[in-house]
């Protein structure tokens, strides 16, 4: 072999060699910023709704996120597909963060309706937005019914059939 | 090896084995500037000198600070105030450094433009100069995160959310981001990471290669003049200190430096101690609560006129949704001045008020900023959001304009 190609050997196979080390550890430094697997498996919360009073905004949390649940009064129109019926009361079940950049809206009784603070953003009591730059209606979370409790990650059939309308 | 004689002095000895007589000649008694220029092109200087003291009093910061959720507040707001002897001046100079840092570097940057000093062989120093900006907003951004007060975990919240906005993997990205569904701990360790060590490692480095980028083309002066620096040096060395147009950057040029310097280091002090509350929002001082946001949130003043045209679009135009339309016109905000040179398409270097179209775009920019920056502080209701509008929509058009006024200011003025 001449001396111009044992150098461009040893620059190919430098190359090689350089290029799968440099694959490998992107991919391990992606992974080392994932999540935790004890962070992707955080559990379920479980909520009693048998108690909470009429028009005033209970918050839970579940996988850090806090979740709204309000219990409607007589005078509140329930909307299909974004409200559930547990016993004998409607509820509005939705991860309270504004969808617009995920500040969390405050609820005001009277109006009936969320007022984000960060951006302006509304919303009604069934979260759908109504004024501002949020793009759609506050998230429903995956939820079973059972009895008078709400177990939050978990999907049940209400849920099915409300994701199915909406 | 060379061969080496007994050196006569400790300079010579030096000199022998590091070359130092040469280097010093190279990088400050023959690195020549332009006569012709006024305290703006100090600006550089004193943005080194805050840099200088930010990583110093950064260190200090860091012998007590606790990246950890449970500590950090406690560690920032007891600890480092009350209980360090002078922890809390560490922290005045740090916050108040952070916030006049970009004072300076916003006035080092609209000087740039004024003087055209972006554009014609400039074209490298301006680049690594935005490479810088993008550098301190990271460090300022990522710094702010670690008191773990209301106001930054919420800042913390809203910046990482605005990269869900990109297609397709937009939120999966904020979970890789955050290390967790929401801002939490991990959150927290990571940013802690880049603000002490990525980015001040990759901030040195642009600094070292923004002053590279300066060598070739030179500084610009006052009057966008292009001169020979050999042939002015030539005149300098020979005596000739009068006629010639430049000095050399030591002693001459940086005495002068260190007037400036000097003025400025009164100001920064002045603030430090006796008007720091602009740099520790009082809201911050409330430990973070993931449950809560606060009634009004808004970032640093540096970051607000960005701020306001990410929210300035809060209604759909053309099936786009405002949400989409606040973050593509957040992301042009951000990478347009990259692109000044090429946006620029007139020939002319002199100072913005000497060129006939040039001055009303910039004079109207700096107006537009100032807009942008008052309004980004007040809540977005009723009329604001209106005002907010239509200065995003002003800012986005300015640049949308510029190579057309430029090209009709080429033609007018002949290609000078
Ligand atoms: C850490 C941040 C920075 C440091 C330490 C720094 C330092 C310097 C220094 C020492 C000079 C030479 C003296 C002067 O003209 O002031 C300079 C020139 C320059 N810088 Fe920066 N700079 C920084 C950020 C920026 C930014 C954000 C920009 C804008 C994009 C920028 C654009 C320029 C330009 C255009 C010049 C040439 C000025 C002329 O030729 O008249 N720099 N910089
Ligand atoms: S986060 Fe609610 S309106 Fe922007």
């Amino acid at each position: 072999m001449t001396n111009e190609s044992r150098r461009g050997f040893i620059g190919k196979a430098f190359g090689a060699v350089a290029g799968v080390g440099a694959v490998a550890s992107l991919v391990a430094m992606k992974k080392t910023w994932d999540p935790l697997p004890s962070v992707m498996s955080a559990g379920f919360t479980t909520v009693d709704v048998s108690a909470l009073a009429e028009n005033k905004l209970e918050v839970v949390v579940w996988r850090g996120k806090p979740v709204f649940i309000l219990k409607y009064s007589a005078d509140m129109a329930p909307t299909d597909g974004r409200n559930v019926k547990v016993g004998d009361h409607y509820f509005s079940v939705m991860i309270g963060l504004c969808t617009h950049l995920g500040c969390i809206p405050a609820y005001l009784p009277d109006a009936h309706q969320f007022k984000c603070a960060c951006h302006g953003g509304e919303f009604t009591a069934d979260g759908v937005n109504t004024f501002g730059p949020p793009p759609r209606p506050l998230d429903i979370p995956p939820f079973k019914v059972d009895g008078v409790t709400l177990v939050l990650g978990e999907e049940g059939e209400e849920y099915k059939a409300m994701t199915a309308k909406a | 090896m060379a061969e080496f004689k007994k050196a006569d002095s400790m300079l010579e000895w030096f000199d022998q084995r590091l070359g130092v007589v040469n280097f010093v000649k190279v990088m400050m008694t023959e690195y020549w500037i332009p006569k012709n220029i006024n305290f703006l092109w100090a600006m550089g200087v004193v943005i080194t000198v805050l840099f200088t003291l930010l990583l110093v009093s950064g260190i200090f910061l860091l012998m007590y600070y606790k990246p950890d959720v449970n500590m950090a507040f406690d560690s920032v707001n007891f600890t480092i105030m009350q209980d360090v002897a002078y922890g809390w001046l560490f922290r005045h100079i740090h916050a108040v450094g952070a916030s006049v840092v970009f004072l300076v570097i916003y006035i080092h940057m609209f000087t740039g433009i004024y003087y055209g000093s972006y554009k014609k062989g400039r074209e490298m120093i301006w680049i690594s100069g935005m490479l810088l900006f993008v550098l301190f907003s990271a460090e300022g951004f990522s710094g702010y995160m670690l008191p773990w007060g209301q106001m930054s975990y919420w800042a913390a919240y809203v910046i990482t959310e605005i990269f869900g906005g990109i297609p397709l993997i937009g939120d999966e990205l904020v979970v890789w981001i955050r290390g967790n569904f929401y801002v939490s701990d991990a959150t927290l360790t990571r940013f802690f990471m880049l603000h002490v060590l990525l980015i001040p490692l990759a901030i040195l480095g642009a600094i070292v290669f923004h002053f590279y980028a300066l060598r070739f083309p030179h500084v610009n002066n006052e009057e966008g003049e292009f001169f020979d620096f050999d042939e002015e040096a030539e005149k300098y060395k020979a005596g000739d200190k009068k006629g010639s147009k430049v000095i050399p950057f030591w002693p001459v040029f940086l005495s002068k430096d260190f007037m400036v310097v000097g003025f400025f280091m009164i100001f920064f002090f002045y603030l430090t101690f006796y008007h720091y509350g602009f740099a520790m929002d009082a809201i911050n001082f409330d430990k973070a609560d993931g449950l809560k946001t606060p009634a009004h949130i808004y970032p640093e003043w540096y970051f607000l006129w960005s701020y306001e045209v990410l929210r300035g679009f809060f209604f759909d135009i053309a099936g786009i949704s405002g949400k989409d339309l606040g973050l593509i016109a957040f992301g042009i905000a951000n990478a347009i001045f990259f692109l000044l040179p090429w946006l620029d398409r007139s020939p002319m270097v002199k100072p913005a008020n000497q060129r006939p179209y040039f001055k009303y775009w910039f004079w109207i920019l700096m107006a537009d900023l100032i807009v942008l920056t008052i309004y980004g502080k007040l809540p977005p209701t009723g009329v604001n959001a209106w005002v907010g509008f239509a200065s995003s929509m002003t800012f986005l058009v300015l640049f949308a304009v510029l190579p057309f006024i430029t090209k009709l200011e080429a033609k007018k003025v002949g290609g000078k």
